[in-house]
C-alpha cells in the first residue's frame, strides 16, 4: 500500500477563505448530528430528547461546562497531534496508543518519583508522558522512513500493542498495579497533579496547556524554518530532498512531535482528572482526534473549535445516556460520518479550486 | 483526393481553457499528415478526440466519408483508428505479448493462452518488420522497442489510421531513422499516418502535408514539399523567430568542477555511473548528450548529493565535496535546475514566496535564527519575479497556478540569484514553448558570460549543439566521447549516443 | 510443564481456524489493491459483517443466512467505499478510516439498542465443524480436519481460485492492468471504473465473510471490537504475500499460527503474562513487514483516483 497525502493536505489547508472552512465545519457537524439522529430514531428513541439531554448536560450548569472543557483538553491535544503529522504527510492513526502510553508514563512518574516540589514534579511527569508518546510514535516513523511501511498499518499494530502493555501494567500481576481490586496504578502524588482551580468542579486548567500548544503549533508550522521544512516534506518529499531537506529525518521529527502531543494528551488526562492510570482512561480520544484534525482543516484554530464540539458531545453524552438511554457509542458513528463528509467535501473544494487555478493561469498568461 | 478523415468544427473546452476552437482537419488516404504546433496548441486534445479518448463539445467527424461518433478508444479502434501515445500506454510489469493483446486476449477454455499469443505476436512482428521479443517484460526493453510494441498494438487491432503523438521525443537519432523506415513502410501498405510534432525538421522530413495549430485553432495547411522551416515556424508561433541562438566565443577560466572516476547505483541498485571523469571550467557550458537512462540523471543526483556515490571524487573549486550533504553543496556554490520542476524544483502547493527560498539554507539576509522572516522573503521573491519577468499577481499565489514557462522562470531566477560557481541545468526547456525557450537559452548564456561553470543536460540534441562549448556523450553510465562544439556535428554525436563508432562499419 | 507440548496437531488446526477470517479479508484487499484501490476499511467492514451475521442469525436461527447477510452488508459497504473513492475520488485512506470509526460506533450502539447488552450479543446458533470421514481418518494429520468448518475449506479454495483468476484469465489481466496503469487499460477498451467497482465490492464481501466467521463460526456471538485489528493484519498479509492470493494465504497462515501459539501458551499457563502474549500477532506483523523489503511489488496506481478527463 502506498499513498501520498499531499493532495489531501492541499485540499484541506489551502482553502480560498475562512468562510469555506467554516462552511465545511458547519456542514459536517450538521450532517454528523443528523446521521446520529437517524440512528437514534431508528432504534426507537427520540433524537430530540437525546440531543436536548446532550446539550443541557454540556451547557446546563457551570459544572457541566467545565466537564466540556475537561473533555476538550485531551481531544485538542490529540487533534493537534494528528494534524501535525498530517502537515508532514503522515497519517498518524496511532494517537490513541501514544496517548495510552503517555498516560501510563505520566501516571508512573506521578507516584514513583517522590520528594520533588510540585514545580519540578509536575513538569517532569508531563514530560514523561510526552517522551513515552514520542518514542512510541518514533517506531512507526522509523519503519516508514527506512522500511517504507505505511504508517497507517504500523500505528494500528502499535496501538494494539500499546493497549496490551497498558492492560498488562495494571493487570493482577502487573508491575505498576496498586493494591486492591481496581486495575490501576497507585494515585499520583499531589505534587504531580493538575488540581482543580474552580471550586466544586474537576476543572484543572489543563485546557490552558492545550491552548498554548495550539498557538505554538501555529507559530512553528508557519513562522519558523522548522515548520517550513516539515510542510515542504509534507507537500513534496522529492522537492524537499532536492532542496537539501532530509525527508526521513524530518518525518521522524514530525512523527515524534506528533506522538509527543498525543502523549501529553494522555498525561494531562491522568494527572488532571483520574489521578491514576488505568487502561480504560481514554474512551478513544485518539480516534476522535482524526475527525477533529480534519474537521478543523488541520489548522490550530479550527482544531480548537472542533475539539470543543467533540468535548460537548463527550461531556453531554453522560447525561444523554442517563436521561435518554442513548449510549455514547453514537459519538463514534457521528465522527465517522464527519470524516466522510470532510473527505468528500475535499473533492468539491478541489474541483472548484482547480477551476480557478486554470482561470488564474489564463489570466497570468495574458 | 480520397479523404480518410474529415473533422469539422471541432470544439473542446476544459475548465478555463478552450483547447480546440472550431478545428477543421482533412487527411487524405495513405498520406503521412503532420500536425504541428507548440505545446498547448491543442494537437493532443484534437487527436484524443479522434481516438475516442475525449468527446468533442461540438463538431463532426467523418471517416472514409461516413459520419462517426466515438464513445471510447475501443470504439475508435474498432473503426480503424489507433493512437500511439507520447507517454506509452504500456504496463511495465507485463510482457510484450500481454501488453500487445491486452483487452483482446487469446484464450483457451477461458484461460490465457500464453504460448499462442506469443507466437502470434512473433508473426505480427515479422510481418511488419518490427523486431520485438514477445516474452520480455516491457520495463526491461528499450524505449524504441516499447514504441514498436505500441505500433504493433494498434496494428494487431486492425488500425488503418495510425496517430503518432510526438513519436521522436524519446528516441535516439538511430531509432528515429528506424521509425522513418517504419512510417514509410506503413504508408506503402496503405495506412494513413498522422504525425504529431513540435519539431520542424522532423515534420519536414516525415510528412506529405502538414496542418499547423496555434492556440487551439488551425492556422494553415501546407504541402510539405512546398513549404519551409521558416514559414512553418512563423505559422506556429505567430511571429517570425530566430531558430538559432547567438553565442559569443568562450573565454575559458579556471577549472571549477572536477569529477574523477565517479561511480553510483540507480534505484534498482544496478550500476548507473561506471567511472565517469570530466571537468567544467568557469565561463564554459559543457553539454551532456545521451539517450535517456544512460546515467545522466544519476550524474546530476550524485553531483547534488541526492544519491550516494560508490566511488570516485567530486571537487568543486578545488574542494572535495564528494561526501557533503545537499545543503552544504548549495552553500559551496552549486545551483541546480532540476529535470522535473513539478516534482523537484517547486512545491506546487507552496506560494511563490515560499518557493523562492527552497534550497537556500545559507540565505543570511532572510534568516533570523529559528524564525522565518516572511516579510523579507516576500520582498526577495518580488525582486526575483521582476528580474525574470515571472508573470503572477503576487508572491502569495500558489506556484501550481502558474504556467509552465513562468514556473521554470521562477526556478531559474532562484537558482541564478546567488551567482553560483557551478550551475547544473537538467532539461531546462522541457515542455516550454518557443518564446520561453529563447528566454531561458539567453539566460544561460548570460550566466556563462558572468563566469559560471555550466553543466547542461538535455535530451534535445539541437539544444546541446546550440549552447554547448564542449559535449560529453553518455552511454551506459560512461562517457564514450568528448567533442568540441566547433569540430563536431549531430551525426557524430548521435552515433556516439548509441554506443560507439564500431557500429558505423555495420551500417 | 513442557513448552514444546504445545506444538502438536491441535496447534495446526487452531492455526487454520485463526487464519480463515484473515484469508478471506486478505484475498479481498488483494483484489481491491490489484485494481488500484486501497481499502483500509476492511477492519470496519469485518466488524459490521460479524455483527450482521449475529443479528440475522439471532432472528432466523440459521447461521448460514447470517453469513449471507454479512456478505451482503460487506458488499454494500464496499459499494460505498467504491463510490467515494472511484466516482467521487475522495482520499481512500481517510474514507476507509471513516468506515472503521463507523464500525466502532454503530454495532456497539445497536448492541445496546437491540439487546440492551453493552459488551456482547446473546448466544446464537453457530456453524458446526464439518466431519469429512476420509480426511479425519488420515493418519497423523487427521485431527487437523476434525475441527474445521466449511468456511475454512472455502477460504483455501478461494485463495487458489483467486490466484488462478488473477494470473491466468483475461479478467485477472484486466484487473492488474487497471491497477498498474488505468489510462493504458482504458485506451484498449477496458472499463476501469467497472473493474474497480467490482473489486472493491468484492473486497467488502470477503471482509464481511471474514467477520461472519469470527462471530458465527469461531464464537457464537458478537463481542465489542471483536476484530481486534484483523483487517489491518490482513492488509499486512497482503503486502507480505506480495499482492497475490496464494502469498496472502501463506502470510495469513503465519499470522494465524502466531495467534494460535499465543492462545496455546496462555492455556498451558506459560510464565509470560497473557496481555503480553496477546501482542504476538501484532509484533509479528510488524516484523514481517519490516523484514520484507520490496515495495515495488505494489500495484503502481494504488490509491490514485482515475480521472477519465
Amino acid at each position: 500500500m502506498k499513498f501520498s497525502f499531499t493532495e489531501l493536505i492541499h485540499r484541506i489547508t489551502d482553502r480560498k477563505s475562512w468562510l469555506e472552512s467554516a462552511g465545511m465545519f458547519l456542514g459536517a457537524t450538521v450532517v454528523g448530528l443528523l446521521f446520529g439522529a437517524i440512528v437514534i430514531w431508528s432504534s426507537n428513541k427520540s433524537p430530540i430528547v437525546a440531543y436536548t439531554a446532550l446539550f443541557s448536560g454540556a451547557f446546563g450548569s457551570l459544572y457541566g461546562f467545565t466537564e466540556v472543557l475537561m473533555s476538550t483538553t485531551p481531544l485538542l491535544l490529540a487533534g493537534l497531534s494528528v494534524a501535525f503529522a498530517f502537515h508532514c504527510g503522515l497519517f498518524n492513526i496511532g494517537a490513541e496508543g501514544q496517548l495510552m502510553l503517555g498516560g501510563l508514563a505520566a501516571g508512573w512518574a506521578g507516584y514513583a518519583i517522590q520528594g520533588l516540589p510540585w514545580y519540578l514534579h509536575l513538569p517532569l511527569a508531563l514530560l514523561c508522558g510526552v517522551a513515552a508518546g514520542a518514542l512510541w510514535s518514533l517506531i512507526a516513523g522509523a519503519l516508514k522512513a527506512w522500511k517504507g511501511i505505511h504508517e497507517v498499518i504500523s500505528t494500528i499494530m502499535l496501538n494494539y500493542i500499546a493497549f496490551n502493555i497498558g492492560d498488562y501494567m495494571v493487570s493482577s500481576n502487573g508491575p505498576l498495579k496498586a493494591a486492591g481490586i481496581i486495575p490501576a496504578t497507585p494515585y499520583v502524588l499531589n505534587t504531580a497533579r493538575l488540581l482543580p482551580i474552580i471550586p466544586n468542579t474537576r476543572f484543572s486548567g489543563g485546557i490552558f496547556i492545550a491552548l498554548v500548544m495550539a498557538v505554538l503549533m501555529g507559530y512553528v508550522l508557519w513562522h519558523t524554518r522548522l515548520g517550513y521544512r516539515i510542510r515542504a516534506v509534507g507537500k513534496s518529499p522529492s522537492a524537499a530532498e532536492y532542496a537539501g531537506i532530509p525527508p526521513r529525518q524530518t518525518m521522524l521529527l514530525a512523527m515524534a512531535i506528533s506522538g509527543g502531543l498525543a502523549g501529553l494528551a494522555g498525561a494531562v488526562q491522568v494527572l488532571g482528572l483520574s489521578y491514576r492510570f488505568s487502561s480504560t482512561f481514554s474512551p478513544g480520544y485518539g480516534f476522535d482526534a482524526i475527525a477533529i484534525a480534519l474537521l478543523g482543516s488541520l489548522h490550530p484554530f479550527g482544531i480548537v473549535l472542533a475539539s470543543l464540539l467533540f468535548g460537548i458531545l463527550h461531556a453531554g453524552s453522560v447525561k444523554m445516556q442517563q436521561t435518554a438511554g442513548v449510549s455514547n457509542d453514537i459519538i463514534y458513528a457521528i465522527s465517522g460520518i464527519i470524516i466522510f463528509f470532510v473527505a468528500l467535501r475535499g473533492v468539491l473544494v478541489n474541483f472548484q479550486s482547480r477551476f480557478s487555478h486554470k482561470n488564474a493561469t489564463a489570466k497570468v498568461q495574458k | 483526393m480520397e479523404l480518410s478523415i474529415c473533422m469539422q468544427g471541432i470544439v473542446k473546452s476544459f475548465p478555463g481553457v478552450l483547447a480546440n476552437d472550431h478545428i477543421d482537419l482533412q487527411v487524405a488516404r495513405g498520406e503521412v499528415h503532420g500536425l504541428l504546433g507548440e505545446n498547448g496548441a491543442g494537437k493532443t486534445t484534437l487527436m484524443n478526440i479522434l481516438s475516442g479518448m475525449y468527446r468533442p463539445d461540438e463538431g463532426q467527424i467523418e471517416l472514409f466519408g461516413k459520419p462517426v461518433r466515438f464513445e471510447s478508444p475501443k470504439d475508435a479502434l474498432a473503426k480503424g483508428i489507433g493512437m500511439v501515445y507520447q507517454h506509452f500506454m504500456l504496463i511495465p510489469t507485463f510482457t510484450v505479448a500481454e501488453n500487445l493483446t491486452l483487452g483482446a486476449e487469446i484464450t483457451r477454455g477461458g484461460f490465457l493462452d500464453r504460448s499462442k499469443s506469443e507466437s502470434m505476436v512473433k508473426e505480427l512482428s515479422k510481418k511488419y518488420g518490427l523486431a520485438i521479443e514477445p516474452s520480455a517484460k516491457v520495463q526491461y526493453i528499450s524505449v524504441g522497442a516499447q514504441q514498436r510494441v505500441e505500433i504493433l498494438k494498434v496494428l494487431y487491432r486492425g488500425a488503418q489510421i495510425i496517430i503518432l503523438d510526438e513519436p521522436t521525443a524519446v528516441l535516439t537519432p538511430q531509432e528515429t531513422e528506424d521509425l522513418y523506415q517504419t512510417v514509410n513502410a506503413l504508408r506503402k501498405a496503405g495506412h494513413t499516418i498522422i504525425f504529431i510534432s513540435h519539431k520542424l525538421n522532423e515534420v519536414l522530413r516525415f510528412t506529405d502535408r502538414v496542418t499547423v495549430l496555434r492556440a487551439g485553432k488551425v492556422v494553415g495547411t501546407r504541402v510539405t514539399s512546398e513549404t519551409t522551416a521558416e514559414e512553418l515556424a512563423s505559422l506556429m508561433v505567430g511571429r517570425s523567430v530566430s531558430l538559432h541562438v547567438k553565442k559569443l566565443p568562450r573565454e575559458v577560466d579556471a577549472e571549477m568542477l572536477k569529477v574523477e572516476n565517479l561511480k553510483a547505483l540507480d534505484a534498482r541498485r544496478l550500476p548507473a555511473l561506471r567511472g565517469v571523469s570530466f571537468n567544467v571550467h568557469a565561463g564554459e557550458i559543457v553539454g551532456i548528450a545521451g539517450v535517456e537512462g544512460n546515467g545522466q540523471t544519476q550524474l546530476v543526483e550524485a553531483l547534488t548529493g541526492l544519491i550516494r556515490t560508490t566511488g570516485g571524487t567530486i571537487r568543486l573549486d578545488g574542494e572535495d565535496i564528494t561526501h557533503f550533504p545537499t545543503s552544504e553543496r548549495f552553500c559551496r556554490g552549486i545551483a541546480h535546475i532540476p529535470e522535473d520542476r513539478h516534482r523537484r524544483g517547486l512545491i506546487l502547493d507552496f506560494s511563490l514566496a515560499e518557493n523562492s527560498i527552497l534550497g537556500y539554507p545559507d540565505r543570511i539576509s532572510l534568516r533570523s535564527g529559528f524564525r522565518l522572516d516572511m516579510k523579507s522573503i516576500r520582498k526577495f521573491c518580488a525582486k526575483l519575479m521582476a528580474a525574470f519577468d515571472v508573470r503572477a499577481p503576487s508572491p502569495d499565489v500558489m506556484a501550481g497556478g502558474l504556467s509552465g514557462g513562468n514556473q521554470q522562470k521562477l526556478v531559474l531566477a532562484r537558482e541564478f540569484s546567488r551567482c553560483p560557481k557551478l550551475l547544473i541545468a537538467a532539461q531546462p526547456t522541457r515542455g516550454l514553448d518557443v518564446g520561453a525557450t529563447e528566454f531561458i537559452h539567453n539566460s544561460l548564456l548570460a550566466e556563462r558570460k558572468r563566469g559560471a561553470a555550466i553543466l547542461l543536460l538535455s535530451l534535445e540534441l539541437s539544444e546541446i549543439m546550440d549552447l554547448s562549448d564542449r559535449i560529453l556523450v553518455f552511454y551506459e553510465g560512461k562517457i564514450v566521447g568528448e567533442c568540441l562544439r566547433e569540430t563536431t556535428n549531430e551525426d557524430e554525436i548521435g552515433l556516439l549516443m548509441t554506443g560507439g563508432r564500431h557500429e558505423v562499419l555495420i551500417h | 510443564m513442557n513448552i514444546l507440548s504445545v506444538f502438536n496437531i491441535g496447534l495446526l488446526a487452531a492455526t487454520l481456524r485463526g487464519a480463515t477470517p484473515l484469508i478471506f479479508a486478505a484475498i479481498g484487499v488483494t483484489y481491491a489493491e490489484r485494481s488500484g484501490v486501497t481499502n483500509i476499511g476492511v477492519e470496519g467492514i469485518m466488524l459490521f459483517g460479524a455483527f450482521s451475521a449475529v443479528l440475522v442469525t439471532y432472528y432466523t436461527k440459521n447461521p448460514w443466512i447470517g453469513v449471507l447477510a454479512a456478505v451482503i452488508v460487506g458488499g454494500l459497504l464496499g459499494l460505498v467505499h467504491a463510490w467515494t473513492s472511484i466516482t467521487l475520488k475522495a482520499n481512500q485512506i481517510v474514507t476507509g478510516a471513516a468506515v472503521n470509526l463507523l464500525a466502532v460506533g454503530i454495532p456497539n450502539y445497536l448492541l445496546i439498542a437491540i439487546w440492551n447488552q453493552p459488551g456482547a450479543s446473546p448466544m446464537v446458533a453457530n456453524i458446526k465443524p464439518l466431519h469429512i470421514a476420509f480426511l479425519a481418518n488420515l493418519p497423523i494429520i487427521g485431527p487437523l480436519f476434525n475441527s474445521q468448518n466449511l468456511l475454512a475449506y472455502l477460504a483455501i479454495f478461494a485463495a487458489i481460485v483467486g490466484q488462478i483468476i488473477l494470473f491466468h484469465t483475461p479478467l485477472g489481466l484486466h484487473i492488474r492492468a487497471v491497477g498498474e496503469d488505468p489510462r493504458a487499460a482504458d485506451t484498449v477498451g477496458i472499463d476501469v471504473y467497472k473493474l474497480r467497482y467490482l473489486c472493491v465490492i468484492f473486497s467488502g464481501m470477503m471482509a464481511g465473510l471474514g467477520g461472519a466467521y469470527l462471530s458465527v463460526a469461531q464464537l457464537s456471538m458478537f463481542t465489542k471490537q471483536m476484530t481486534q485489528g484483523r483487517g489491518f493484519i490482513a492488509m499486512g498479509a497482503m503486502i507480505f504475500g506480495k499482492w497475490t492470493p496464494i502469498g496472502s494465504l501463506g502470510a495469513c497462515l503465519l499470522f494465524g499460527f502466531a495467534d494460535a501459539l499465543q492462545l496455546a501458551l496462555q492455556t498451558i499457563g506459560v510464565s509470560i503474562p497473557s496481555d503480553l502474549l496477546m501482542t504476538f500477532p501484532y509484533v509479528l506483523t510488524l516484523i514481517a513487514l519490516a523484514g520484507f523489503v520490496g515495495r515495488s511489488a505494489a500495484p503502481a496506481a494504488v490509491g490514485k483516483p482515475y480521472d477519465k478527463g
